[in-house]
């Protein structure tokens, strides 16, 4: 398993437009940090993370035959974790190998008086989906999601 | 979109020729405005739905397309198990059975301006609505198979409604073919706590005003006269639609190599209808549609509860559910011969003609009606099927407004708050849970719902009946 390493500059996340949707973009230095922050992306779309406690973890294990699918399950099983339990999540873990992804995500239960949800996410799509390392070594893991 | 890559056919019907791996042409059906408006993404997602295996006559787009994934929003695509034909999850969509349904309320524009404020309030409050809200029904694992197989239908048996409202839901109420047992536990899981809800993102339940009678005919053969007070619900399968998608979508991108099927696109990821794929998705997929009966009835049941308290007297009948994210198995004619095909209809909505044998006996003479969300500033539309549609698009019209703008330049452009307000000076009451929601929806993030039901009928998709104006708007 590779521990996603501590990052030289910070790795961030961001949206970007897609007509209907909302794309989610993670920057990191390896791939596990770019799909943490791919996660915290997705958050977003959701809530606002820097007003969710990190008060609790949940354990997330997925595997996928590649990169790209790997996000899409990470991503989706956040998705499922968060309908399941009533929670949101604000901080992420990832470690990746041989196309297993064990993840952390740590949140709290949803307190509707500090936590504004603007949409929930139906599920990550396959749309504009890469996990790419750019030519500064940096990682980009990216995907629409369906609001 | 460049309309230079597109032939005019007439003023509302625009072709691709195939080309590259397409099988068959594309055909895009609106004026050239709505065209220019559209994402260069359509044109290229009409293209890839022409390339997958047994695909009949064309990939449509219908007059709101946008983009979606593998199939555009606003796609309509049938398919020939006899010709190797595929079934794809992105055909369908996540919101499995997504669609609207319209009751009459009986009352008239006096009747309910003093009760106004009072009605949203108690519909706000009954109506379940937003991102994690939940309903107050939980369903056994027996009961869950039985909503699943038995949809609306399991819903009226269960006391959420009454026979009528059966009559006149897509498939009398129950999708035959369900098989819940190839609804994963994760799905029904995630399903657990929210049958009766509305959901989040572009769902919402009005009430509105039909403001206009555009044929006096079908209006009356469908009870609709000028000032009537009507509710409209828009929602789907909820999380357990949402979860079958996102399983076979997997499962189709995975094993599609294996079936020799070369994607153009990942997200095109589909399987041959006859293989244990393809079957195991469509049974899933008919229990999502019933998933979406059962809610909107549900939600129907909560709906009568509130107008009972506040009009006593006063009854809610049902008008007619439609889907718009389904695959479903039709006979239609292929150059003068039936054909049974698989018709995906993403985001389009069924627009059966009059003398359909599907059609309830108070609307077979008439056509199917044909019911068109707008946003919460503008209108909504009822439309009816016509006779020539089927060979068009396989009898289908668009389902909505269709975005024009991201969700994230509309946060750029509105506050939820000043939508609201601004709203209400013309008379509109919104409720929600959500003010960057409210936001994220503003009328002007989407595209002139008028242009594109106008472009549905002069294409003849499906003819327009009645212009309706929102009065309450409870969004998700």
């Amino acid at each position: 398993m590779e521990e996603a390493k501590t990052a030289r500059t910070p790795p961030y996340w961001e949206h970007y437009p897609h007509q209907a949707d909302m794309g989610v973009r993670g920057v990191g230095h390896s791939p596990a940090e770019a799909f943490e922050q791919a996660a915290l992306a997705m958050m977003a779309v959701i809530s606002d993370p820097t007003a969710i406690r990190p008060d609790a973890a949940v354990s997330i294990r997925c595997s996928a035959p590649d990169l790209e699918l790997l996000l899409v399950d990470w991503l989706n099983a956040l998705v499922y974790e968060m309908a399941t339990r009533g929670m949101l999540f604000s901080r992420f873990r990832v470690t990746l190998g041989d196309g297993q992804l064990q993840g952390t995500a740590r949140g709290e239960q949803v307190a509707a008086e500090r936590h504004e949800r603007a949409v929930e996410v139906k599920g990550a799509t396959y749309t504009d989906l890469h996990v790419i390392e750019r030519d500064d070594g940096t990682w980009v893991a990216q995907c629409v999601v369906d609001v | 979109m460049d309309t230079g890559k597109l032939i005019r056919q007439s003023e509302y019907e625009w072709h691709i020729e195939a080309h590259g791996a397409m099988r068959v042409p594309g055909v895009i059906y609106a004026r050239e405005d709505l065209i220019r408006a559209m994402d260069d993404k359509v044109y290229e997602q009409v293209c890839n739905v022409a390339t997958l295996p047994g695909i009949v006559n064309a990939s449509y787009a219908m007059p709101d397309a946008h983009w979606g994934y593998g199939f555009p929003i606003g796609g309509v695509a049938a398919f020939d198990p006899k010709a190797g034909g595929v079934i794809s999850a992105g055909g369908v969509g996540f919101d499995i059975s997504c669609g609207v349904r319209t009751l009459h309320t009986g009352l008239s524009l006096e009747e309910f301006q003093p009760l106004r404020e009072r009605l949203a309030e108690s519909l706000f409050e009954r109506i379940p609505a937003g991102v994690g809200s939940t309903g107050r029904i939980r369903l056994s694992g027996r009961e869950m198979d039985a909503m699943l197989r038995g949809g609306a239908r399991w819903a009226v048996e269960q006391g959420f409604g009454e026979e009528a409202d059966l009559e006149r839901t897509e498939e009398h109420g129950a999708m035959a073919g369900a098989a819940p047992e190839h609804v994963s536990d994760h799905a029904k899981r995630r399903q657990r706590d929210e049958m009766g809800t509305l959901g989040s993102g572009n769902h919402y339940l009005e009430v509105q005003r039909v403001t206009h009678i555009h044929d006096a005919g079908a209006a009356s053969a469908f009870g609709l006269r000028e000032g009537d007070i009507q509710v409209s619900i828009h929602c789907g399968s909820r999380g357990l639609g949402h979860q079958i998608g996102t399983e076979f979508l997997k499962a189709m991108a995975v094993s599609a190599g294996q079936y020799g099927i070369a994607l153009p696109d990942r997200e095109l990821a589909c399987a041959p209808i006859d293989s244990p794929l393809g079957q195991r998705y469509l049974g899933a997929m008919r229990a999502g549609i019933n998933c979406a009966l059962a809610n909107r009835q549900i939600i129907t049941r909560l709906t009568r509860e509130v107008f009972a308290e506040l009009f006593p007297g006063k009854h809610l009948s049902l008008l007619y559910d439609v889907s718009h994210n389904t695959c479903k198995v039709e006979e239609h004619l292929v150059d003068g011969a039936k054909r049974r095909l698989f018709v995906h209809r993403k985001g389009a909505t069924r627009a059966l003609g009059p003398g359909h044998p599907a059609l309830p006996e108070g609307l077979r003479a008439i056509g199917q009606p044909v019911l068109i969300g707008g946003t919460m500033g503008t209108a909504s539309y009822i439309l009816v099927g016509t006779a020539e549609s089927e060979q068009l698009a396989y009898s289908s019209a668009c389902h909505g407004a269709g975005r024009a703008m991201s969700r994230h330049q509309a946060t750029r452009q509105w506050r939820g708050r000043e939508v609201v307000d601004e709203l209400a000076e013309r008379g509109i009451i919104i409720r929600s849970p959500s003010l960057r929601g409210v936001a994220e929806e503003a009328p002007g993030a989407y595209k002139d719902v008028s242009a594109v039901v106008e472009a549905a009928d002069k294409a003849g998709l499906a003819r327009l009946v009645a212009r309706l104006e929102p009065l309450i708007t409870i969004k998700g």
